[in-house]
């Protein structure tokens, strides 16, 4: 692996010591299930229940507000984990390979409920489970994709190589999910348009529009809230009876 | 000092070397300068760490902390591992053609004479998925004496070899060491020569034990 | 190039010696497209209809077979070790090993895809683009798989668990692939296809000597 010798600031530094990482992570954690825990509730409830129907498609629609987070969510993850393990590979940092194994069930679940959410969403409104429409498809590829990061990952005994071996996996399919999102398209495009991105103006009425920003931001924070708490427990099982952690509060406070 | 060495010139210089595997240090602050005329026979229990400390010498092992530094560029290293690297559908000259390859280009007679040098006269055009334990060792021996490199990494060299293979083979440790090579070496038999070192790799194991917890169940 | 060279030497000798490695993948070929009439129709309509993409991912199915083993071996008998000591960057023992895989298993596909085309009635116009978009296309599944094969050295029982990682990566060349194939059977333009295969070929060859060459040193 080639060595790069990039100036990073300290914090940057910081944030690969399994010390630092516990600490801050554990002064995070609560203000992440916070954020998580009121952002998903308000967004379920307004989206679910007060939110007006949908004048085509009526109550049905009300899907989308755990569908579209998931699925965007099921990417975004993806992506973390390629780029946590990339810094990983790039500057030797353990708590990176740790990130990125946090990300796969957590990402892996999210592809899962898009895809689930997709097929009960598409039974009113294309009359059948599964169509091979493009987003569909690329979002069961995205999912075997997850699957191939998991087994990978369980399959090599030694923690150190199998978070190496992930990490370069996990960039490879990110580099190629533009292009199988690109060819699957191509071949296929029949799905409505994308509902709502970034930098377009939204096309639905704010009072749908908005919960489902609240749903996808909580989201967000669960994702966090999971791989703050994975990557922790992985910190506590690889770093038995290092000194600081012996000294550490929730340890000996425990006894 | 038992041996004159030749010129004294450092070759290889490890510092603070230390492994870890899974969560476990197998040694750690490992402080060696391999010079010219070395030969250093590394011991350990099972475990301890030998292979891996070769390993990591020859770059087949993520070096996480500490240094493995050569000091000329221009230093070879030949490592022979375990797995000796043949081909058992190839013959021993065809084996020792890639082998040799790797580091340059070698002629037939040359490689006759290495399998010579090994005691595999006669062995050249057998294929190896014939030969015996011992001399399937020979002749990934017998690149020892076709490659000129300054550095031998070997892995117990010994294994299944017979007495009389590992009196010649300690002679030829003795001859690369005395025209100024270095060996570093894992085995589980003595070297009789006089120039020889020894590193322990308990000495570098981790000193403290993780757990300490006395009666009361305290963690000390 | 003198070490690839000495590479792509020594694995053709073992080919040589051992001529099974370079059988076994055509014969898998052949019989995964003879029984596909057996499970489905002969009847020629249907047939000459879903030929292209029964041939490519066949193709697909045999490059995996073979791809298992390109790093294994090797690995097992420590030869591995000692082409990644010696002094050149890991990624030409990558580039010489996956263009041997190649010679071996995509291009005998390549040659006999006549052939299969013919069992399978595929209009005889769309030959040639068969061919072509399989001599652009098997390469880069061949060096795409590569990656994969170099995840799963070291792993027990990596066959399975290539076939999960790699196939995903698959897709775009068997999209392509195939659909240059309808394509040409309904005699309407290939170039974009072809670009498109090419353009896939050289991102792959950009992507695998780099990713292959760090896996194979872990």
């Amino acid at each position: 692996m080639a060595q790069f010798n990039w100036r990073m600031p300290r914090w940057f530094h910081q944030m690969g010591s399994p010390k630092w990482f516990y600490n801050f992570g554990g002064l995070l954690q609560p203000w992440f299930t916070l954020a998580a825990f009121l952002l998903l509730t308000c967004g379920m409830v307004w989206g679910l229940a007060f939110a007006p129907a949908d004048y085509q498609q009526g109550n049905s629609f009300r899907i989308m507000y755990v569908h579209v987070p998931a699925a965007i969510l099921s990417q975004s993850v993806f992506l973390s984990m390629a780029i946590a393990g990339a810094i990983g590979l790039i500057w030797k940092m353990k708590i990176a390979f740790m990130v990125a194994r946090s990300c796969i069930a957590i990402g892996a679940t999210f592809t899962l409920i898009a895809l689930v959410t997709g097929a009960i969403w598409g039974k009113p409104t294309w009359g059948a489970y599964w169509v091979w429409d493009a987003r569909l498809t690329s979002t069961l590829v995205l999912l075997f994709l997850y699957a191939g990061v998991m087994a990978l990952n369980q399959a090599i005994s030694e923690r150190q190589i199998a978070g190496k071996a992930t990490a370069i996996l996990a960039i490879v399919g990110t580099i190629n999910i533009p292009i199988i999102k690109y060819s699957v398209e191509w071949w296929n495009t029949l799905h409505q348009s994308s509902s709502f991105s970034l930098t377009d103006k939204p096309t639905m009425p704010s009072e749908m529009y908005l919960p489902l920003l609240l749903t996808v931001l909580g989201s967000y924070f669960l994702f966090g809230l999971v791989v703050l708490t994975r990557t922790r427990a992985q910190i506590l099982q690889t770093q038995n009876g290092a000194s600081w952690l012996m000294q550490h509060k929730d340890i000996s406070g425990a006894k | 000092m038992p041996f004159p060495s030749p010129a004294m010139k450092p070759l290889l210089c490890i510092s603070d070397l230390a492994c870890e595997r899974d969560s476990r240090t197998l040694y750690q602050g490992l402080n060696i300068n391999v010079e010219a005329g070395d030969l250093w026979h590394i011991k350990g229990r099972n475990g301890a760490g030998k292979t891996t400390f070769l390993r990591q010498l020859a770059g087949l092992h993520a070096v996480d902390e500490g240094e493995v530094q050569l000091l000329n560029n221009d230093t070879r290293m030949i490592y022979i591992g375990h797995k000796l690297g043949l081909k058992e559908q190839l013959t021993a000259d065809e084996n020792l053609t890639w082998l040799a390859g790797l580091d340059g280009l070698s002629t037939q007679k040359q490689r006759f004479m290495a399998l010579e040098q090994v005691g595999l006269r006669g062995y050249e055009e057998s294929v190896v998925a014939q030969l015996s334990a011992g001399q399937k060792r020979r002749v990934a021996l017998a690149r020892l004496h076709l490659c000129k490199a300054d550095i031998w990494l070997l892995d117990e060299p010994f294994t299944s070899i017979d007495q009389q293979g590992i009196a010649d083979e300690q002679e030829w440790l003795n001859k690369h060491t005395l025209a100024g090579g270095a060996v570093l070496m894992t085995s589980h038999q003595d070297i009789t020569l006089a120039q020889v070192q020894v590193l322990d790799m308990g000495d570098y194991a981790r000193q403290t034990c993780q757990y300490l917890a006395n009666e009361n169940g305290n963690i000390t | 190039m003198g070490f690839m060279l000495a590479i792509i030497r020594r694995d053709l000798l073992l080919v040589a010696r051992q001529p099974a490695e370079m059988i076994n993948p055509l014969v898998f070929f052949v019989l995964v497209v003879a029984l596909f009439p057996l499970g489905v129709s002969p009847e020629a309509s249907l047939l000459s209809q879903t030929a292209a993409g029964v041939i490519w991912v066949a193709a697909m199915l045999a490059t995996l077979l073979s791809l298992e083993l390109l790093f294994k071996l090797d690995h097992d008998d420590g030869s591995l070790e000692q082409l990644l000591l010696a002094p050149y960057p890991s990624w030409c023992l990558v580039l010489a090993k996956v263009f041997v895989h190649w010679l071996v298993s995509g291009l005998p596909l390549i040659l006999i895809s006549p052939l299969i085309a013919m069992m399978l009635f595929l209009p005889s116009d769309a030959v040639p683009t068969l061919m072509l978009s399989l001599l652009l296309g098997t390469p880069t599944l061949s060096l795409l798989g590569a990656i994969g094969a170099a995840l799963v050295t070291g792993v027990r029982g990596g066959g399975m668990l290539l076939t999960l990682l790699i196939l995903p990566l698959y897709v775009p060349v068997i999209i392509f692939g195939a659909s240059s194939v309808a394509a040409a059977a309904l005699g309407m333009p290939v170039d974009g296809y072809m670009a498109l295969l090419g353009a896939m070929f050289v991102f792959a060859l950009m992507i695998t000597p780099w990713a292959a060459g760090a896996a194979l040193k872990l």
